[in-house]
């Protein structure tokens, strides 16, 4: 039973690190994509159709990640080169990722999809409790950690992690260093949008291996609220994801054994406790200072 | 200066017809100059001469229109801030260019085309820094550190280069007048050594100290090349300035009269983590009386204007007090109603919405003040009283624009800013409170600023005048305070006062104490 609760804990929070993780990158650049949401649910669909089409879930999972990062390139060309208000823009991504994703996908509702298989360690993974929850997982997951320990290594170990943080805190000055702001904010919006594809296609190949219309149903806005939380440091995002994977499949349990809550309350309450730690952090202003890129959303034209 | 060192061929940097053009702007118009190896050569000129601009080509951050730079007789067409780095040029810059949220060493490490470790930087800097006489912690946040400190790191960042040429652009305009003898004495070593400086600045008696060489800048001509050591300080400032230098006429003020700005026992904590604390500040603004508050950028300023203008109320009401009547629970309006006038530091986006028009800054801030003549039943606004008034204002400082009503962010910084204090002058306010009212101004703007406060004094209001421009202060000022890391110090009259004992008091000595050097850092 625990171990069951554990595993599917993972399976919920994997795709909302991928996806936070990613505009993480792309905020620490100084970039507010709000189109997270848009870029995940064509990550899915692409996901499915691919895999289900080739007969290859790993072709999907690679199509996803070459869709979200097109779609992050086409919000990359309308905010940095015509520089468009990003909100705006973010939203728009959103709203269009959500249409396109449901024409795309009705011809495959309904249609039993392709399933990632899981890693599965020999001996090890029998081992009681942690076995199967270390050891025999599927393989996103793995990488969903490597990619955070890769990108905390990235912004502050790397000369080119340092080159972003500039780029987002002042991007005046980074010009003057004779950065290229927008090219770096272009390769930092197209890893997130590669990253909410991936989660996309986590949702259509591992979690629930099917297609559904908006299916992503709010990861993308969770997973912008994730960075919030954690303060723009890449080792607390797996703090938030996996906080909110629990109290999600905490309440579906808890709805199961037959709480006296109405359901509708226990469904909202990952949202309530998003909320909650949301304002427990800002008040240490602080930490939230010197993190928050300074320069986030704030479009920004060299002069020539 | 060996004369023989003067000719062209040994010249470092010797520039011809250098042009930059802005639309119909001509910034830079056929701008030659040359420095010779371990010459120290002042780039004179007004705010808006043109100055930013050139050194902008000279160091990659701008495309030129037209013109050559000759670097050690090859002509070099400098793309970017790289390339100027790689020639050996290297840059202090004064505004943006420091990075808030990293740290000292990380900032040097960005601007470094090193593959070396952080670690190894960091301990080359703290080397550097203490050889050259300014000290730093490669750890600390930029954020956290004053003015004079970000500009060691600036220093240091561009030494580490090991450049032949170093352009410096303004760097005293922030620091304490001992500060700068220090970074004077830092300039003399890096001439010593051989290296050219290229000194921006518009203090004229520090170019005549320090430089070997000048070229003058006027509306992005060259007016003059001269040896300032020649020079009296008002002949350059005619170079600069053009005509006769204007000046601020002023008579002396009558004996002390009524308080009409007390501000007793104001602490405040700091609200965010770059804030400056402000710790039982005490002080009275009398009748016909401007008093002047110096003080390096970041001692708390910005913060003691935010209480004593009402962004930011105070606990209890008598800590402000506006013509001896309790203001410290009541915001701007409620102040501007006990005729109180404020005009903040930033006069694009906090003194003046950017994309509105005069008029409507106008209205913005005194609707509620001259709501009477302003607006008709219903709160709708009377058009032609407003565009009177702005007329009135525009023609009192005059303020040059090029359509009737502009964008206020269509407005050069000096015109907007005698727009700005006009409007709030245009009242007659009794107490009137200013923060830094002639930063990047050109001169003539300047006086007519000054004149205008004089003259409000004159007519029996107390005015407040924050600032850090201590020539600006001593001309104005009744009294001079001066603020340090969130305290301030007992007004010391103007005819009392020295350039000498205020600087000590902006580095943080106590009076009658023994010179300390400014903020070492540990």
């Amino acid at each position: 039973m625990l171990e069951s609760v554990l595993l599917t804990i993972a399976t919920a929070a994997t795709p909302l690190l991928i996806a936070a993780i990613g505009e993480l990158v792309a905020e620490r650049s100084g970039v507010l994509n709000l189109g997270v949401e848009g870029m995940m649910i064509m990550g899915a669909v692409t996901g499915f159709s691919v895999s289900l089409l080739s007969g290859s879930a790993w072709l999907g999972v690679v199509a996803a990640i070459v869709v979200g990062a097109a779609f992050a390139l086409l919000f990359g060309f309308l905010t940095l080169t015509l520089v468009t208000n990003q909100v705006a823009t973010g939203l728009a991504l959103t709203l269009f990722g959500l249409g396109v994703s449901g024409m795309i996908g009705e011809s495959f509702v309904g249609q039993p999809g392709m399933r990632l298989g899981v890693v599965d360690i020999p001996v090890l993974s029998d081992l009681p409790v942690v076995g199967r929850l270390v050891f025999g997982q599927d393989p996103l997951f793995y990488l969903s950690l490597l990619l955070t320990a890769g990108v905390a290594y990235f912004l502050f170990g790397t000369r080119a992690g340092l080159m972003l943080r500039a780029v987002g805190d002042n991007p005046a000055s980074a010009h003057a260093q004779g950065i290229s702001v927008i090219g770096i904010r272009y390769l930092a919006v197209m890893f997130g949008g590669a990253c909410a594809g991936l989660a996309g296609a986590y949702l259509s190949l591992v979690y629930t291996p099917q297609w559904v219309e908006n299916m992503t149903a709010g990861r993308g806005w969770i997973a912008l609220a994730l960075v919030v939380f954690a303060s723009w440091r890449p080792w607390r995002v797996i703090a938030g994801a996996y906080l909110f994977g629990g109290v999600t499949i905490g309440q579906l349990h808890a709805q199961a054994i037959g709480v006296a809550i109405p359901s509708q309350m226990l469904s909202s309450l990952p949202y309530v406790a998003t909320i909650v730690v949301l304002v427990v952090i800002s008040q240490n202003r602080r930490l939230t200072m010197m993190n928050t890129p300074a320069s986030l959303g704030r479009p920004f034209v060299p002069d020539r | 200066m060996d004369a023989t060192l003067g000719n062209r061929a040994k010249a470092l940097l010797d520039v011809r017809g250098l042009t930059k053009v802005f639309g119909a702007l001509k910034a830079c118009d056929s701008v030659d100059l040359t420095i010779g190896k371990g010459e120290i050569h002042a780039l004179l000129g007004e705010n808006g001469a043109g100055k930013s601009t050139f050194v902008k080509m000279l160091f990659g951050a701008l495309e030129p229109t037209g013109g050559t730079i000759y670097w050690k007789d090859q002509p070099v067409a400098i793309s970017s801030p790289g390339e100027a780095r790689g020639l050996g040029i290297g840059m202090v810059f004064q505004h943006f260019s420091l990075f808030d949220a990293l740290t000292a060493a990380e900032n040097i490490m960005l601007a470094l085309n090193d593959p070396a470790p952080l670690a190894t930087i960091a301990a080359r800097a703290e080397e550097l820094s203490h050889t050259y006489g300014l000290p730093l912690d490669p750890h600390a946040h930029v954020g956290d550190l004053s003015v004079g400190e970000r500009q060691r790191i600036e220093i240091t960042r561009c030494l580490l280069q090991d450049p032949e040429l170093i352009i410096l652009d303004e760097p005293t305009s922030v620091l304490t007048p001992q500060e700068a003898d220090k970074l004077f004495e830092t300039l003399e070593k890096l001439r010593s050594e051989g290296r050219s400086i290229l000194y921006i600045s518009h203090r004229l008696e520090e170019v005549k100290q320090l430089c070997d060489g000048a070229t003058v800048l006027r509306q992005g001509r060259v007016v003059a090349h001269c040896d300032p050591r020649k020079e009296t300080t008002s002949s350059l400032a005619r170079m600069m300035v053009g005509d006769e230098v204007p000046h601020v006429d002023r008579e002396k003020p009558a004996a002390a009269r009524e308080a009409l700005l007390a501000v007793r026992g104001l602490s405040r904590e700091a609200s965010h983590p770059f804030a400056v604390p402000l710790s039982d500040i005490n002080l009275e603004v009398h009748a016909g009386e401007i008093l002047g508050i110096a003080g390096v950028a970041g001692n708390g300023q910005g913060e003691f204007f935010e209480a004593v203008s009402g962004e930011v109320l105070q606990e209890r009401a008598n800590i402000i007090q506006i013509c001896g009547k309790d203001a410290g629970r009541k915001d701007i309006s409620g102040r501007r109603l006990m005729s109180a006038a404020f005009v903040p530091e930033e006069r694009l986006g906090h003194a003046a919405a950017p994309q509105m028009t005069l008029s409507q800054n106008l209205l913005l801030s005194r609707y509620r003040t001259d709501a009477l003549a302003f607006l008709a039943r219903l709160g709708v606004v009377r058009g032609r009283a407003v565009g009177e008034a702005t007329k009135r204002v525009v023609s009192t400082m005059d303020v040059r624009k090029s359509t009737p009503d502009p964008e206020a962010t269509a407005l050069s910084g000096g015109n907007l800013q005698k727009f700005v204090i006009g409007r709030e002058l245009d009242r007659a306010p009794q107490v009137m409170v200013v923060n830094q009212p002639t930063w990047g101004v050109d001169a003539g703007a300047a006086v007519r600023i000054r004149q205008a406060l004089v003259d409000l004094a004159k007519n029996g209001s107390a005015v407040l005048v924050i600032s850090q421009d201590l020539d600006e202060l001593f001309e104005i000022c009744d009294s001079i305070a001066v603020m340090h890391g969130g305290r301030i110090s007992a007004p010391i009259p103007v005819g009392e006062a020295t350039y000498e004992e205020i600087g000590l008091l902006m580095g943080g000595s106590e009076p009658g104490q023994n010179p300390r050097p400014p903020v070492e850092v540990v």
